[in-house]
């Protein structure tokens, strides 16, 4: 042990630098998956959020709407909001991605492939799939309030002039709501970053595994736990920075 | 025949409300149509059927013969032959005076962006507020950005406008300049409905005044025939009240 790296007596850096190499794995895994899990989750969020407002004129048409489109979208939401994002991790680790990739019997993978792909990559398919379908369910709802919140008399106006319902939407009403929605999804974006230490809890190696690995080996918690902590602190600030640049530049012109 | 704007019967119901009664009347081509009456009477929603932003409950509404009322009609097509302004104006806040005005024709008409800037420059120095032309919405006066919204309407180059209390909203000193662009337009020959609260307008610009009173269509005439010699004793007492 060098003595001249405790820092206070108490904080071992040495621990920090020998498993450096982990840490920074650890943290693009973290940063990886968060950013993929934003964009995928703002897409598929995007999706049910429209399809919770879809309306028809006809009849026939209406009904569809409602039942081939609403409803599953408000249980989708219902469910991903009114569950912990822990037990979903779980249930997906062990129940949902089994029934897909499984050597025996999967239905989408079976044989050697489904049994490396879950050996070599399981706790990150079942991460970016449970990070992407739960912040879905919250940016879905983000994108519905936005929408909701833009004037009506936009809406009139762009279909007054012969758009379509589809090009209104896209180059009056969703630019307009995108403004609104920033600060909802800049928090989204934060709380999903945090969320995704919760994968380690199926082996995924990133910033949280990486300070449990470090834990276990040396019996130290301080160090890990504190390190860790510090490059969330950062990295979350770095988000609430971006996301307080991109409203600067986006927020023009917008009166109401 | 010959009416731009047909309207049959029609009858339109929000819920247990009737806002419309059974209301049939005309707007020839070129014609200048005021609709006056008081507040709640059902004047926009009979302009709003008109281009289909209402749905008729029943009844039928033609538009160059087109049914608007017909659900296998296909609105947008029909909607770019009717410019509609608004009574909060309803410009779109996210983008500059100009591209408000040649977003639609941008993408309906097929105009490059250099003839759709060209045109919408010409009809800015019509209306008056060229020099607006790369100003955000919210920095224009109400007189200013409904003028802005009666060019945007004039890009599509309809064949009718729709006009619902343009004046309403604004201060009393910019009403005026708004009138007057809509005078212009009248004299060019355009057809044009127009829902008001400015008598002295609609006696100087309209061809034909209709009064809407609860849902019914109680007056159908020419200002001087409804101003001097109202046929409805509800007629005589709105026209008190405002006059
Ligand atoms: N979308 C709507 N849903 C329910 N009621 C409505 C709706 N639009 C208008 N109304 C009601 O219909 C009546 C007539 O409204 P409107 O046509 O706007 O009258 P006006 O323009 O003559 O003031 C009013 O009582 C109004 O509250
Ligand atoms: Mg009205």
């Amino acid at each position: 042990m060098d003595a001249e790296i405790l820092w206070f007596g108490w904080f071992r850096a040495d621990i920090i630098q020998e498993y450096a190499e982990l840490f920074w794995t650890g943290l693009r895994m973290t940063v990886g998956v968060t950013v993929v899990c934003i964009l995928q989750g703002t897409l598929l969020g995007l999706v049910i959020g429209l399809a919770r407002l879809a309306d028809a004129r006809h009849a026939v048409a209406k009904t569809a709407c409602r039942v081939l489109l609403r409803w599953p979208a408000t249980v989708y939401v219902s469910f991903f909001r009114g569950t912990p994002l822990f037990v979903q991790i779980l249930l997906m680790h062990f129940a949902v991605v089994p029934l897909f990739l499984n050597p025996a019997d999967g239905w989408l993978i079976s044989g050697d492939l489904a049994r490396d792909l879950r050996q070599d990559y399981g706790a990150l398919i079942t991460g970016i799939v449970s990070l992407t379908l739960n912040s879905a369910a919250y940016i879905s709802e983000i994108f519905r309030a936005g929408i909701q919140s833009i004037d009506r008399g936009q809406m009139e106006a762009a279909r007054s002039l012969g758009l379509s319902h589809a090009r209104a939407m896209y180059h009056v009403v969703l630019p307009q709501a995108f403004r609104r929605m920033l600060p909802p999804l800049g928090n989204n974006a934060i709380a999903l970053l945090k969320d995704s230490s919760l994968v380690s809890a199926v082996g995924l190696a990133e910033l949280a595994y990486a300070a449990r690995t470090v834990a276990g080996a040396y019996s130290r918690y301080w160090e890990p736990y504190l390190t860790i902590s510090v490059m969330y602190w950062l990295l979350t600030l770095g988000l609430a920075w971006g996301v307080r640049h991109l409203e600067a530049r986006y927020g023009r012109g917008d009166s109401r | 025949m010959g009416a731009a704007i047909r309207v049959e019967h029609l009858s339109k119901r929000f819920g247990r409300l009737e806002v419309l009664r059974d209301v049939s009347c005309a707007v020839a081509e070129g014609e200048v149509v005021c609709i006056i009456g008081p507040s709640g009477s059902g004047k926009s929603t009979l302009l709003r059927c008109m281009n289909g932003l209402e749905e008729a409950s029943s009844g039928q509404v033609f538009v160059h013969g087109v049914a608007v009322h017909d659900r296998a009609t296909d609105l947008d097509t029909v909607r770019r032959e009717i410019g509609m302004v608004f009574q909060r104006f309803n410009l779109f806040p996210h983008k500059t005076v100009l591209e408000n005005i040649t977003l639609a024709p941008g993408l309906l008409r097929g105009l490059t962006a250099a003839e759709a800037r060209e045109r919408a420059e010409a009809l800015l120095a019509k209306v008056g507020v060229l020099e607006k032309r790369d100003a955000w919405p919210n920095q224009l006066s109400g007189g200013q950005q409904q003028r802005v919204a009666i060019a945007r309407a004039l890009a599509m180059q309809p064949k009718i406008m729709l006009f619902d209390e343009p004046t309403s909203s604004l201060d009393p000193e910019m009403v005026g300049e708004v009138l007057a662009v809509m005078q212009a337009l009248a004299e060019e020959g355009m057809t044009m409905a127009v829902v008001t609260h400015e008598m002295g307008f609609a006696r100087r610009v309209a061809d034909r005044v209709l009064f809407l009173d609860e849902g019914r269509l109680l007056e159908s005439g020419t200002p001087a025939e409804v101003f001097a010699q109202p046929r409805h004793e509800r007629t005589r007492q709105f026209l008190s009240r405002v006059l």
